[in-house]
């Protein structure tokens, strides 16, 4: 089947640079040609952080290393990372350059890993799979290379989790939503390693991943082949949360299901979630008188168009919480196929009373066309990326860039999952409603 | 001079073509010296950063194309840089006045199974879905380290389709690996236009062609009442006009840099005279600027006309701007010609340059003239600049720098080198469009700005209080070209 791609929104598997990027004083030690970096960086970078964007390390690979092979060189960046950077865990990813002509990147990691040095590898070739993959390959690839060897038969802890959730900077809101879901699970009693970003302790952290008590992965499909290898290797069970759980309902039904799961005490877990939620609808009772009266127009009808994840939890935000329903939703992370069932079945019950339809399709160009071509019998609200700009403009549809290419807008701690991550979504859409009028 | 050759599909680099460098450390004057005498030699790095790469800038000329689509010939991410240029062309289209489109752009997805089996049908494929989609009057197929090193004939298909479809799918071959200097791409992007584009003159005609990327129209006021026509190259063309710049009267460079290949070859093949002085920036490089075009296009008198009443608005500005100016220092990051005209820009302030940090260099332009060397009229005109290190985007050699040289001001003309005057709390300045500092006006244009930007220490210095440094305290005190030159073991960096 031909997949060409218009307007791509995601990167290849090199793209998971930003996944150690992500890790407090991590840095990517790239074997690739030159431009790779500096490419991922152009469509999901968010500034340097500590070691990204122009301090990568880079082999640069020429022609002499598609006809020699490059070992020879990367031995000598890797020598030079260590001097020259300061970093707590450095990660040699390859790219299609070395993948094609087989440099045996393990075995030049692998002298240094014996010098006890923190660095690890993965195949990361652009060909072999996008980023959403190559991300769980670089989790585990840490985790099997620079985790397990400092902390070998650790006991548990009790409460203690790990929490897998977007994928670092391809979630262009990473940081904001990795903070609320670390801030409500503390909430409910857990101790949480978050693992990336500014609520992280970096590798000291990463080092405990053996010992959490269990993992929540939150996430339609990405990040299952990280848990299911924590638990083949520490048996570790885990509690998979398939959608980013946004604003009240879901919230609160993600920190029941943890807790129910982890055996947590009920009364701090719920004493938490009432809290919340009252602080929550406070605000919700708010922006009703706002949402049945205002008379000149609000979206009445939402297309997605985000990776899973995102795409089933706005869904059944937009449709619950704020009362717009459902259009045509499309998901665009080329979700593999042996996932596609069960998003689909999330979208069969969006609500209670609700379906939706939704399709898979990583061309924006021919999504694009197909909303073109529905009747906009009322204001339609996009939630998508920055090429939906002219979309929206021309069917006159609001539009709040989710996903990436941001590009028009700046983001620091912006984040929709949670409790607060439910208002500040409410305060955004109708910004963008409400600065429509003149 | 290097022959231009468009029977082949790829164009050489410029490692080979011209000879050009990535690493070195000395002074300007020695470096010219080099050159000039044919013994430059380039320094490898045994420590690198990631740099930027040819298919990016291939993909930067003809993504605005306004009638064209490209096709990526490459896994999904060689393309993260669509949108930028996206973004960029719109801002483009805001500027001009043209209605909002948004850049055609495709990738062809190259997964595992195509390194076995070969992509070529699939890019077949796309190409003929792609032409059904929008009807574009060209297709442009730009190549990726993947697809070339296993080895698919994106020439043939090409060429099949060009038949098939009844419009020029052209293959543009800039694939990373091939040259450590990115703006081969340009090179590339420009070979494809020459080769399949550009048709041979039907008549010579008053126009004369801009080599830029999508600066400011500021060629129009100084063309027009000589009787000259613009005409902006290769951004925000169409097909057909690109088809007949081999009937302009001349060509003219912002940057040899980036039209180095196109001016020759349109000189070489269609008589297109280039203009081969260094691009006008400062008074005196102005005023030669100004001469030679008057000369090509037989305008001599008005052109005196135009330098005796641009010295005479200028010259009075100018000498305040010097008075502010005197005694400040400054460090420059650039590409390379670019980088040559801010030096002169900057010492025609008396700003003291206090060493450069520059991509590349070309030691001779592809038209052969060492005239248009710009780096060696700085040195002519003004003296030598010392610190001149040829650095490929290298932030550790030039955070290092920076840290000894601390000057009062950094100047820079790409993205990602700026934070780090910034972190060490040098007001830094970036200027994106590639006009504003051109001919007398662009002198007073920076002048203004550099102002300004000296004025503004505060954001700077608070930023840097509370900034972080990834390098090692081991490494600032190193001399800065520590991994310069000398690995045996190290190919070519």
């Amino acid at each position: 089947m031909l997949k060409f791609i218009e307007q791509p929104r995601y990167s290849c598997a090199i793209g998971a640079q930003q996944t150690v990027v992500a890790i407090r004083r991590g840095v990517p030690i790239l074997h690739a040609g030159p431009g790779c970096s500096a490419k991922v960086s152009a469509l999901i970078g968010q500034g340097e952080g500590y070691a990204g964007g122009n301090t990568i390390p880079c082999t640069n690979a020429g022609e002499a290393d598609i006809v020699y092979g490059g070992e020879d060189k990367l031995r000598s960046v890797i020598d030079g990372a260590f001097k020259v950077i300061d970093a707590d865990l450095y990660v040699v990813l390859t790219g299609c350059t070395s993948d094609i002509v087989g440099d045996d990147v393990g075995r030049v990691t692998a002298v240094y890993q014996e010098q006890g040095r923190p660095i690890v590898y993965a195949e990361t070739g652009g060909f072999k799979s996008n980023n959403y993959v190559s991300h769980e390959a670089v989790v585990n690839a840490i985790i099997d290379q620079y985790v397990d060897v400092h902390n070998k038969g650790a006991e548990k802890q009790k409460g203690l989790v790990n929490v897998f959730a977007s994928v670092p900077y391809q979630d262009p809101y990473w940081n904001g939503n990795l903070e609320e879901i670390k801030r409500v699970l503390e909430g409910i009693g857990l101790k949480v390693n978050i693992l990336f970003g500014n609520e992280s302790n970096g590798v000291e952290e990463w080092k405990t991943i053996p010992s959490a008590e269990f993992n929540i992965l939150i996430n339609s499909w990405t990040g299952l082949r990280i848990v299911k290898h924590l638990e083949e290797k520490y048996g570790t069970h885990y509690v998979h949360f398939p959608y980013l759980p946004i604003g009240g309902i879901e919230t609160t039904k993600f920190l029941r299901e943890v807790a129910e799961f982890g055996k947590l005490e009920k009364e701090v877990a719920e004493a938490f979630i009432n809290k919340e939620e009252e602080k929550y609808y406070s605000f919700i009772e708010r922006t009703a008188d706002f949402m049945l009266e205002f008379r000149y127009g609000i979206p009445r009808r939402f297309y997605t168009i985000l990776d899973a994840s995102y795409s089933i939890g706005f869904s059944k935000f937009l449709l619950s919480e704020l009362g717009i329903l459902p259009a045509k939703q499309f998901v665009i992370d080329d979700t593999p196929e042996e996932f596609r069932a069960a998003i689909e079945q999330q979208f069969a019950k969006i609500s209670d009373l609700r379906s939706a339809e939704v399709s898979f399709s990583i061309d924006g160009g021919a999504i694009q066309k197909e909303i073109r071509e529905d009747t906009q019998k009322n204001r339609a609200l996009i939630l998508g990326s920055a090429w939906e700009r002219d979309l929206a403009t021309d069917i006159k549809a609001d539009l709040l860039i989710i996903s990436a290419p941001v590009s028009y807008r700046l983001v620091l701690n912006c984040g929709y999952a949670g409790y607060n991550g439910g208002l500040r979504a409410i305060e955004d859409i109708y910004d963008r409603v409400l600065n429509t009028y003149r | 001079m290097s022959v231009i050759n468009i029977k082949i599909p790829e164009v050489q680099i410029r490692e080979v073509r011209l000879g050009s460098i990535t690493g070195f450390e000395g002074t300007a004057g020695e470096l010219v010296k080099c050159a000039r005498a044919g013994t430059l030699q380039d320094s490898t790095r045994s420590f690198s950063q990631c740099m930027g790469c040819s298919s990016g800038h291939a993909f930067c000329q003809l993504s605005m194309i306004t009638d064209a689509v490209i096709i990526n010939h490459a896994p999904v991410g060689c393309s993260g840089d669509f949108f930028g240029f996206n973004f960029v062309y719109r801002v483009g289209q805001m500027e001009r006045d043209l209605p909002s489109v948004i850049g055609r752009y495709f990738n062809t997805n190259i997964e595992e199974r195509d390194t076995i089996f070969g992509a070529t049908e699939k890019l077949e494929a796309t190409i003929r879905e792609v032409y059904e989609r929008i009807k574009p009057n060209a297709i442009f197929v730009t190549t990726s380290c993947a697809s070339a090193i296993i080895g698919d004939d994106v020439e043939s298909v090409v060429n099949d389709l060009t038949i098939e479809l009844g419009i020029p799918v052209v293959g543009c071959y800039c694939e990373g690996f091939r040259s450590k200097i990115w703006t081969t791409g340009f090179d590339s992007a420009y070979h494809s236009i020459v080769r399949k584009i550009v048709k041979p003159p039907r008549k010579k005609t008053n126009k004369v062609n801009i080599i830029n990327f999508w600066g400011a129209h500021i060629f129009d006021d100084l063309l027009r009442p000589l009787g000259y026509e613009p005409s902006y190259v290769v951004p925000f063309s169409t097909v057909a006009e690109l088809e007949y710049i081999s009937e302009a009267a001349a060509t003219i460079q912002i940057c040899p840099t980036l039209g180095t290949y196109i001016g020759a070859a349109l000189e070489q093949i269609y008589g297109v005279p280039e203009i081969k002085a260094p691009p006008a920036y400062g008074i005196a490089g102005t005023d030669k600027w100004l001469r030679e075009l008057g000369k090509v296009l037989d305008r001599q008198e008005e052109v005196e006309e135009i330098i005796k009443k641009e010295h005479a608005r200028v010259l009075p500005l100018l000498e305040e701007y010097r008075e502010k100016l005197k005694g400040k220092t400054a460090y420059i990051t650039a590409g390379a010609a670019h980088g040559h005209s801010l030096i002169a820009l900057l010492r025609e302030l008396d700003i003291s340059v206090k060493g450069a940090a520059i991509f590349h260099h070309d030691p001779i332009y592809d038209n052969g003239d060492p005239t248009s060397d710009a780096l060696a009229h700085d040195v002519n005109t003004y003296g030598d600049v010392p610190n001149f290190n040829v650095c490929n985007k290298q932030a550790y050699e030039l955070v290092n720098i920076l840290n000894r040289v601390r000057p009062d001001i950094m100047i820079a003309r790409h993205g990602g080198m700026t934070l780090w005057g910034a972190k060490l709390g040098v007001p830094t300045l970036l200027i994106g469009d590639e006009h504003f500092g051109f001919g007398y006006q662009g002198i007073l244009n920076y002048a203004e700005r550099m102002l300004e930007t000296l004025d503004n220490t505060e954001f700077v210095t608070n930023l840097a209080k509370h900034s972080s440094m990834p390098y090692t305290k081991w490494w600032l005190e190193q001399n800065p070209f520590s991994f310069l030159g000398g690995n045996a073991h190290v190919e070519v960096y």
